[in-house]
């Protein structure tokens, strides 16, 4: 399975290198550098971090059928769990900074604002996908997680519902990740459906 | 490109070669170009408008709040000013983007002096107020901030409208070629607001020049601007180059966007539900918690007697 290759050094690297954007939302926020707004550039960078980690993780199967080089399959979770950890912290500035844990307003919020419904519901997909990222769950589940996991192109469609509906006139932004995620979705439907045509792929 | 590069990032760049400095240098450039024809002329009338500048000691105001207000920092950095960039740090990066010079004002309709007016001609110098506004963006945050202008009643009245002028209509520069922001149709450029005419007229309606002593820089909306501080930030038109007379309700630019949204009233009213925002709170720039957003801004006293009878959840 190990490819000499694929050295030990690459994933800490990797790790390192997915902690850099909250390290410097950290440093940001401890030396006020964060612009005028510094709450309004944390919630909006972890969400901006979050669609960028649920689109990463989604080219790594592309990647590998493309590039031919299995051993990228091991990254895979690590980029999902931090798409979740982004997540995480976009939901709690939300729910701290902008609504102070007040629940029945956030209630209120989710019932009222379909871009906060579309939020919430892709953070609620992920919960069950970070849950069950372990070898042990992958393992106990069988065929069943590979379904299961699917949920992330759902949860990836709900994240960008969130993007298009809060903005407010200037589309460009969540096109652009709109048509990142249309790629490696056309990708996928490619290759299943000429996979077992050739055999190789 | 996957990952764009964080603005925090950006900014630290345009530190080291500033943007905007290398676009005033140019602008001072091809001043000095064209500065054959009315040298001394231009450099009068150039001056007087340059951002930065102060304006005297402009009279107080018993509709000045005392409440504490915004650093002049955040009131010019964090702006929403789209003919110059749709992001809150766009307009001031891109301010040079506007001419303010030469700069006139179009009016039009049922008054009788229709013409052009140049800035001075509309707002006397010599009778300049400082109001302290609170100003409250829909989109829930809020700044106090000290502006500089006369009463719009007072230009108006020297405009003297007509029987048939029930509103005013606003326009704002349209500069295609040198406004980044209206290179692309976000909005329906240019961008118009309008008042009815009571609320025109009404004392707290600021025809405005300045802020924090100094001239408007350009990213709140040089040379010349109004203020209505009991109604959303976005009803108080930047950056006039036209005032219109007219008999019925004018279209405004965020109605004409997205008209279950944005009102041509478009009152503070933490009442009125907005499908992006609660209106219920606002975070002031620069405090942590959330405040709780009064009735009209806070001026509901002064203001609330121009929509009795109105039913305000439906004119929003």
């Amino acid at each position: 399975m190990r490819t000499p290759t694929a050295a030990g050094w690459v994933k800490p690297a990797l790790f390192l290198l997915c902690l850099v954007p909250v390290i410097d939302l950290a440093h940001g926020a401890w030396t006020n550098t964060l612009g005028v707004n510094p709450l309004e550039t944390l919630t909006r960078s972890t969400g901006t971090w979050t669609l960028r980690f649920l689109l990463l993780t989604l080219l790594v199967t592309p990647l590998i059928r493309v590039m031919r080089t299995p051993a990228l399959l091991r990254y895979r979770r690590m980029l999902g769990l931090f798409a979740f950890f982004y997540a995480s912290i976009h939901l709690g500035t939300y729910l701290w900074f902008d609504k102070f844990f007040d629940w029945q307003e956030i209630w209120l919020d989710i019932q009222d604002r379909l871009f906060i419904t579309a939020g919430v519901t892709a953070f609620l997909l992920l919960v069950p996908l970070a849950l069950t990222s372990t070898r042990r769950a992958q393992r106990a589940l069988g065929n069943a997680w590979n379904r299961l996991h699917r949920l992330i192109y759902v949860a990836t469609f709900a994240g960008l519902l969130h993007y298009f509906w809060l903005v407010k006139a200037d589309y460009l932004e969540p096109i652009i990740y709109a048509s990142i995620f249309a790629v490696l979705m056309l990708a996928r439907i490619r290759k299943s459906s000429t996979v077992n045509v050739s055999g190789v792929s | 490109m996957l990952i764009r590069i964080p603005k925090r990032s950006d900014e630290k760049e345009s530190a080291v070669t500033d943007p905007e400095i290398y676009r005033q240098r140019r602008v001072f450039m091809q001043q000095c170009a064209a500065g054959m024809a009315g040298l001394a002329g231009g450099l009068l009338v150039g001056g007087q408008a340059q951002a930065g500048l102060t304006l005297g000691t402009p009279r107080s105001s018993p509709y000045s709040t005392d409440e504490e207000l915004t650093p002049m920092h955040a009131a010019t950095h964090y702006n929403n000013f789209y003919e110059l960039g749709y992001k809150k740090e766009d307009p001031s990066r891109n301010a040079a983007a506007l001419k303010t010079e030469p700069w006139t004002v179009e009016v039009e309709g049922y008054c009788e002096n229709p013409g052009t007016y140049a800035v001075e001609d509309l707002v006397p110098m010599d009778q300049l107020e400082e109001r302290i506004y609170r100003l409250r963006c829909v989109e829930a945050w809020s700044m106090v901030i000290p502006w500089v202008g006369v009463p719009l009643a007072t230009a108006l009245k020297k405009l003297r409208p007509t029987s048939q002028a029930r509103y005013v209509a606003f326009q704002t520069i349209l500069d295609p070629e040198n406004l980044p922001g209206q290179r692309r149709n976000v909005l329906d450029w240019p961008y118009v607001e309008g008042l009815r005419i009571d609320e025109a007229m009404h004392p707290l309606t600021l025809l405005t020049v300045g802020m924090y002593g100094q001239v408007l820089p350009n990213q709140n909306g040089a040379p010349i601007r109004i203020v209505v501080p009991w109604k959303y930030g976005f009803k108080s038109i930047k950056s006039i180059v036209r005032i219109r007379f007219v008999e019925g309700q004018p279209p405004t630019a965020w109605n004409q966007a997205t008209p279950n949204e944005y009102g041509f009233y478009s009152n503070v009213n933490p009442e009125v539900n907005h499908p992006r925002w609660s209106q219920r709170r606002e975070r002031r720039i620069g405090e942590f918690r959330k405040r709780k957003t009064l009735m009209f801004n806070g001026y509901a006293e002064e203001v609330a007697h121009l929509y009795s009878g109105m039913d305000l959840h439906k004119y929003f």
